[in-house]
């Protein structure tokens, strides 16, 4: 996949200028930056569902899966979904065997089927939203945020559980997140973004130092290596 | 309709039927002649307007309602209007009952073929566009199906009841269901028994029919509040 002078404006708004960038078949591209930076409207951009200049190519038409960031538990619950008819909206709706195989795969049981997907916790409806996502094999996934409002154990579960996925199935991901560890320890590339429009991206090991994160987010950031 | 936080609109799309009705009696002629054609257009220019605008439809919906109300009292004297409120199911020939029902069963089966698209479109619609759903057009569909079934209810039963009609069922519906099966099985039951009922009454003690299927409707209403432990 490969971003060539990529430029969006909205509402006569410059969100990015002359974004260039590659992600490789089975890579993990990781979009940092501060809150309104434009993470999730790159994203959109990408999945073309916003305007934008410049050349987006996708090579070889891949499956996309996505898991934006408004689908709170909270959109869900006002409807009287159980987990079964969440996974019947999607298209083409997949067959109960797959839906069992995928919940089983990010270690929900079948039992959960028959329950209000408005009454998950926090941690069991991401992981559902993620089998949601799998269950009709992508290619591609893009997650924005996919760990918003899980304690650091939860959001640990989730990582662990995309790192085992993204193995196994030779998938290509984008993902917006703020944890620093886990783009340190996942990542092939990182993307930064920033409110000043400048960008850095590069492999984790080069852009993860306390100076360019501080151009980021505009504080000291301090990260810190475990040594294996 | 309540899965979209729609159902009020229900109340602004039927009294867009106004207009219709005045001209329907200015100039003499059956009344679901000027009714259709107004709330279908209405149903379109909500559409059209959401797409525009990107305001929330009931918002739009708002504007219609006051645009119909406006302009029919412009034309249409207030206690005319009372046909056009409470409706006449009593007087409703076999002829149109054919027509009404088969329209209905239409509608049903059209709804019931979109209805898991539809529910997608209205949690996210960038995922409904990334599943490969037309946004735009379901959202049309979605409208028209509404404007017929408004339109056929304000012919059979008026504005005011119809709002009534399309809210009340679902709402109880809502409060003991756990799953999208209930749910909407639940909502036709409800639907069907109030209005049964409701003209039942009505005609054994000789009071207004409308009124009548709006107090069974809330009536049930209140029983499922009671039962609001999802028992269904």
């Amino acid at each position: 996949m490969e971003v060539k002078n990529l430029n969006i404006n909205l509402d006569g708004n410059t969100i990015l200028k002359d974004l260039s960038f590659q992600v490789k078949e089975g890579g993990i591209l990781t979009i940092l930056g501060p809150n309104g930076a434009g993470k999730s409207v790159l994203l959109k951009t990408l999945l073309g569902l916003l305007p934008y200049k410049g050349e987006i190519i996708w090579h070889g038409k891949p499956k996309i899966g996505y898991l934006p960031q408004g689908l709170s538990q909270l959109s869900v619950k006002s409807y009287p979904l159980s987990v079964a008819d969440f996974f019947s909206l999607k298209n083409p709706a997949p067959s109960s065997e797959e839906i069992i195989k995928f919940l089983d795969f990010v270690g929900l049981d079948k039992s959960i089927l028959g329950k209000k997907a408005g009454n998950l916790s926090g941690g069991q409806f991401q992981r559902m939203l993620i089998a949601w996502v799998l269950v009709s094999h992508p290619q591609v996934i893009v997650l924005d945020e996919p760990t918003t409002g899980l304690d650091i154990g939860g959001g640990e579960t989730i990582y662990s559980l995309l790192q085992t996925i993204w193995k196994k199935e030779n998938l290509t991901i984008f993902l917006v997140t703020h944890d620093l560890s886990i783009v340190y320890k996942n990542s092939t590339n990182v993307l930064c973004l920033t409110h000043k429009r400048e960008v850095c991206y590069g492999k984790p090991s080069d852009i993860l130092n306390s100076e360019t994160l501080e151009q980021v987010f505009g504080t000291e950031v301090k990260i810190f290596k475990h040594n294996q | 309709m309540l899965s979209k936080k729609m159902s009020v609109v229900a109340g602004p799309l039927a009294h867009l039927a106004f207009p219709g009705v005045a001209l329907a009696l200015i100039f003499g002629f059956n009344i679901s002649f000027g009714v259709f054609p107004f709330v279908i257009l209405g149903a379109i220019f909500i559409w059209y307007f959401e797409k525009r605008t990107k305001l929330p439809m009931e918002n739009l919906a708002a504007v219609i309602f006051a645009i119909g109300v406006g302009t029919a009292l412009l034309f249409l004297p207030i206690g005319k209007a009372e046909e056009a409120l409470v409706g006449s199911i009593n007087k409703i020939t076999f002829g149109e009952t054919i027509v009404v029902v088969s329209l209905s069963t239409f509608i049903f089966f059209i709804v019931k073929n979109l209805y898991q698209k539809m529910m997608l479109v209205n949690i996210d619609e960038d995922l409904a566009k990334i599943e490969g759903i037309n946004v735009s057009k379901y959202n049309l569909f979605y409208l028209l199906s509404i404007a017929i079934v408004i339109a056929l209810s304000v012919y059979l039963v008026g504005g005011l009841i119809t709002a009534a009609l399309v809210a009340i069922p679902a709402a109880a519906a809502k409060n003991v269901s756990r799953d999208l099966k209930s749910y909407i099985r639940l909502a036709t039951f409800f639907g069907i028994i109030s209005a049964v009922t409701g003209i039942v009454i009505a005609q054994f003690i000789h009071l207004p029919i409308g009124p009548m299927v709006i107090v069974t409707n809330a009536i049930l209403f209140l029983i499922s509040v009671f039962l609001m432990k999802r028992i269904f």
